[in-house]
């Protein structure tokens, strides 16, 4: 039986989050909007590697791929009908007819996720048809994210190169410097959280989430059970790529820029971390891990600037070796030790076997 | 009609023959047994039947149907339920989800996404009775007991409505009274459908065998009653006089 407590929880915090611009500077409510657009690519993580048991170590390509078509829109706004300045230094004479269509917001917005979902449908159908998992597959998505970081450092002159693509002003015509704006973004962002969480939820609740499990834990028994575990693998890998590229969308305005680095192995283990440490397996563990360590991160390099990387690494090392369910896995082992508790001195309630 | 057939089935690996030119056939309503020594063949011939293994050559029948060449997912569908030999099931799961992720109903993504189980609740009471798992239906299946797993999957493939279920020891590692409770379950099966068994246990198949096939070095050294089989020289040969002198 689950708790009224655990029910209502999410509630109580999203409700909590929705407060969050009354008691915040400026600085740190961008800040804030910011890590609710990163628990977005940490419950599309959670989809597939705490339900489904695929590690993937390239996630942070599908935020990219989000963050550049929504950047690309943003820096055709600033420059209103010019080329952007990167293109110019870099010899093009007139924009790529390919970047074209990104001037228009619905679609280069659309494109955030629906680039991401094809192309991971595309990697995802070849690799898990051929049954390459485990160890292989987060090798393989490794790579991904290599080859494309190199990609579009190379590609200079239509994606920006190392520099990437920053400058914005405008965003359908509201300037993004402005209180007003960020506190609506932080709203925009806590809306899509939101309904990322509760669609997620909706989504492993049923017989869906049931068959994800099943995938992790015997996927050959469901294939003896007439299921076709490729398609299930496909798209949840699909969706939480999309999720990834919704994530990058709503990042790249708050934060101004959008570079190669941000696409690399590095942030994406880093995303996987998130997960680790709220708990996976759990959609709530993973929200609060993304929020909890980019705010320890954030706090810790602004007090000591020095070491606070130690900091980071001792809190990962700690969490791997002590919680290896995460926050959320100790947090129901505390739940579980107090209602032993309680059975203790309410002997007639029943007891549960096994 | 023939409900398996097999044709000319051969499955090598790197050149070694498991299935070697198997030509196999059982009828509708049967429990057919198949024993043979460690090594025989015996386990491949099922995973080539069910898709597990692909054949090298020759031809599997399911009913009208060639399936040698379908993946595990299509046979499984076809009608084919597989049980191993080790428990295979989802720990992370109930009993009940178990059993509602086996019952019979569109396997494609886009049908269960966001879909609710649409298991026939009558159905799946009927199998936790049969199974003997009444009112353990909301347990986690990873913390029944061995046992208790081995009935959960024969379960699943009662809520697949496979028509075909084939058997890898499946008295293997169970008490006296299981393997009892485990014969009278299959001969009440058959009554709706065939069971193909991989047996070791001699007392078990002697009990319940209507039909016994003798597998030896991949090839069918000899069929029929147990009665036959046993006076059977050239198994005695190979492999119950083996077994004698173990004895």
């Amino acid at each position: 039986m689950k708790s009224s407590f655990s029910r209502l929880a999410p509630f109580f915090a999203f409700g909590l989050l929705a407060l969050a611009p009354l008691f915040l500077g400026d600085f740190r409510l961008s800040l804030l909007g910011q890590f609710l657009a990163l628990s977005i690519v940490a419950l599309g993580i959670d989809l597939i590697w705490g339900y489904t048991g695929i590690l993937s170590l390239g996630h942070a390509v599908y935020f990219g791929l989000g963050a550049y078509c929504t950047a690309m829109f943003l820096k055709l706004e600033a420059v209103k009908g010019a080329m952007p300045d990167f293109m110019d230094w870099n010899g093009l004479t007139a924009l790529p007819s390919w970047w074209k269509p990104f001037g228009n917001g619905v679609f280069a917005l659309s494109m955030s996720m629906i680039l991401p979902a094809l192309l991971a449908a595309l990697l995802g159908y070849f690799t898990f048809k051929n049954r390459i998992k485990g160890v292989f597959f987060s090798i393989l998505s490794q790579a991904l994210a290599i080859i494309t970081v190199t990609f579009f450092i190379g590609q200079q002159a239509y994606t920006g190169g190392t520099n990437g693509i920053t400058d914005f002003s405008t965003a359908f015509g509201y300037p993004l410097g402005e209180k007003k704006v960020q506190v609506a973004l932080f709203y925009l962002s806590l809306a899509a959280l939101m309904a990322a969480f509760f669609g997620c939820k909706l989504l492993v609740s049923g017989k869906f989430g049931h068959i994800l499990l099943a995938i992790r834990d015997g996927e050959n028994r469901l294939r003896f059970t007439g299921y076709n575990p490729t398609s299930y693998k496909v798209f949840i890998y699909a969706f939480s790529a999309a999720l990834a590229g919704l994530a990058g969308a709503l990042y790249v305005p708050q934060i101004g820029i959008v570079s190669p680095s941000q696409m690399g192995i590095v942030p994406s283990i880093g995303m996987v971390l998130w997960v680790a440490i709220g708990g996976r397996g759990t959609l709530s563990g993973a929200i609060l891990g993304a929020i909890l360590v980019n705010g320890l991160q954030n706090l810790l390099s602004e007090k000591y600037p020095a070491v606070w990387q130690f900091f980071i690494g001792a809190t990962f090392v700690i969490v791997v070796l002590f919680l290896p369910r995460g926050i959320m896995g100790l947090v129901a082992d505390v739940q579980q030790k107090m209602k032993a508790r309680k059975r203790v001195e309410v002997p007639q309630t029943r007891t549960v076997t096994a | 009609m023939m409900h398996l057939q097999t044709e000319n089935l051969t499955v090598s690996f790197d050149g070694f023959k498991a299935v070697d030119d198997v030509k196999f056939a059982m009828g509708v309503g049967e429990v057919r047994f198949l024993i043979g020594p460690n090594g025989a063949g015996k386990t491949t011939l099922l995973d080539a039947i069910c898709g597990r293994v692909r054949p090298t050559s020759g031809q599997v029948w399911f009913k009208d149907f060639q399936i040698q060449h379908q993946s595990e997912h299509e046979i499984a569908s076809r009608g084919i339920g597989r049980k191993f030999q080790a428990p295979s099931i989802f720990g992370a799961l109930t009993v009940r989800q178990n059993l509602e992720i086996a019952a019979k109903a569109p396997r494609g993504v886009w049908a269960n996404v966001f879909g609710r189980s649409r298991a026939d609740k009558e159905k799946l009471k009927t199998v936790v009775e049969q199974i003997g798992l009444s009112g353990q239906e909301e347990i986690l299946a990873g913390n029944l007991a061995h046992g208790a797993k081995q009935w959960l999957e024969i379960g699943m493939l009662l809520m697949q409505e496979a028509e075909l279920l084939l058997f890898d020891e499946p008295a293997a590692g169970m008490t006296d009274a299981e393997t009892t409770q485990m014969g009278e379950l299959l001969l009440e099966l058959a009554k709706t459908k065939s069971i193909l068994v991989v047996e070791h246990d001699m007392e078990f198949v002697r009990r319940y065998a209507s039909k016994v096939t003798v597998m030896h070095a991949g090839k069918i050294i000899s069929q029929g009653s147990m009665e036959e089989v046993s006076n059977d020289p050239l198994v005695a040969e190979v492999y119950l006089a083996r077994q004698a002198e173990r004895k």
